[in-house]
């Protein structure tokens, strides 16, 4: 039986920190791609985002979202920014890291490129936050690379990203 | 080292087709994701599904969305069909993204549970937790949608998750 679930590759954050994590040359092999993320940011604040970029860009991005934030009523929100969700930052609680999921399926295919994605920054204090997405990439081109960065600062030393691909060959 | 994550079967639509089926499901895995990428004929449409051919009002679902300014939840009971989609429902471009995880699908004992993620940046997100008041194991996964048909291109692949 052929192997479905592959790991493409992987980054993990050094000392010093990162400004980003980078995939590149993505094969086409595969039909999904997925992501599995745990990241801390180096702002000063409590909380940061981590921001997914296809191919690198920065437009023609759309999302809507579900959204907690502490105890206060869930709420729905929508915009223009790239694939992202929440993770902790350096001036919350110390060793907390945000668990992100992103799934992209047809990654190759000539259609502009949906994804689903979810992410936490759950640190035991108030400013916590839950966020699951819809995105789209209005682009028609294939995938071949992504561009992980924070929206604030850099990655903490310790994050990691893993990309996977999905064949359903 | 064991493969644990396995295509089942895909079907990618060369027509506007009214259901998607998959059957012959084998008992051999513990968990299916089911990945959709989809869009309808005409207008917009929930994506539905039943299990093994059961139209009886077996079934049961609590959900929660956005669409962007407003959030629901809300739930039905005893009705005959499952929700895949909600907010993130099927319009007629391919940009909706759909995760459907059946858990313990192959066992003869307990009820079967299915979380459902459904995404589109047009109209929104949801998250539905579906119940199929049925004891059998699931062989047949019909998808269906409640209005118009699906449309040429869509594309749904089961896979397959083993424990051992």
């Amino acid at each position: 039986m052929a192997t479905t679930y592959t790991l493409i590759s992987s980054v993990t954050v050094g000392s010093g920190g990162a400004s980003s994590m980078t995939f590149n040359s993505i094969p086409s092999t595969y039909t999904d791609l997925c992501f599995l993320i745990s990241a801390r940011s180096t702002d000063a604040g409590g909380g940061d985002y981590v921001v997914a970029r296809p191919n690198g860009a920065t437009t023609n991005f759309t999302f809507r979202n579900l959204a907690s934030y502490d105890s206060a009523t869930p709420v729905s929100e929508n915009g223009t920014l790239e694939f992202y969700t929440p993770i902790p930052a350096a001036g919350g609680t110390a060793s907390t890291f945000g668990s992100t999921h992103i799934y992209i399926p047809n990654y190759n295919s000539s259609n502009y490129k949906s994804a689903s994605q979810e992410g936490v920054n759950e640190r035991n204090s108030s400013s916590g936050a839950l966020m699951l997405n819809a995105n789209l990439w209005s682009n028609t081109s294939a995938i071949t690379s992504f561009t992980l960065v924070t929206l604030f600062a850099n990655f903490a030393q310790y994050s990691t990203a893993y990309l996977y691909g999905i064949s359903n060959a | 080292m064991a493969s644990t994550y396995e295509k089942i079967a895909t079907n990618t639509l060369g027509s506007a087709a009214s259901s998607v089926t998959f059957s012959s499901i084998p008992s051999t895995y513990t968990d299916l994701v089911l990945i959709s990428n989809a869009a309808v004929s005409s207008g917009a449409a929930q994506m539905l599904c039943r299990l093994n051919s059961d139209t009886g009002t077996n079934y049961s679902f609590t959900r929660l969305g956005g669409d962007g300014s407003t959030t629901e939840s809300s739930k039905a009971t005893s009705v005959s069909y499952m929700q895949i989609t909600w907010f993130g429902y099927l319009t007629t471009t391919i940009n909706q993204a759909g995760i459907a995880n059946f858990m313990n699908y192959s066992n003869s004992t307990t009820y079967k549970t299915v979380l459902t993620r459904s995404n589109n940046a047009g109209n929104g997100v949801g998250a539905n937790v579906n119940l199929w008041r049925s004891t059998s194991a699931i062989n047949t996964i019909l998808l269906y949608p409640d209005a118009s048909t699906f449309a040429t291109g869509s594309n749904f692949t089961l896979y397959g998750i083993k424990a051992a």
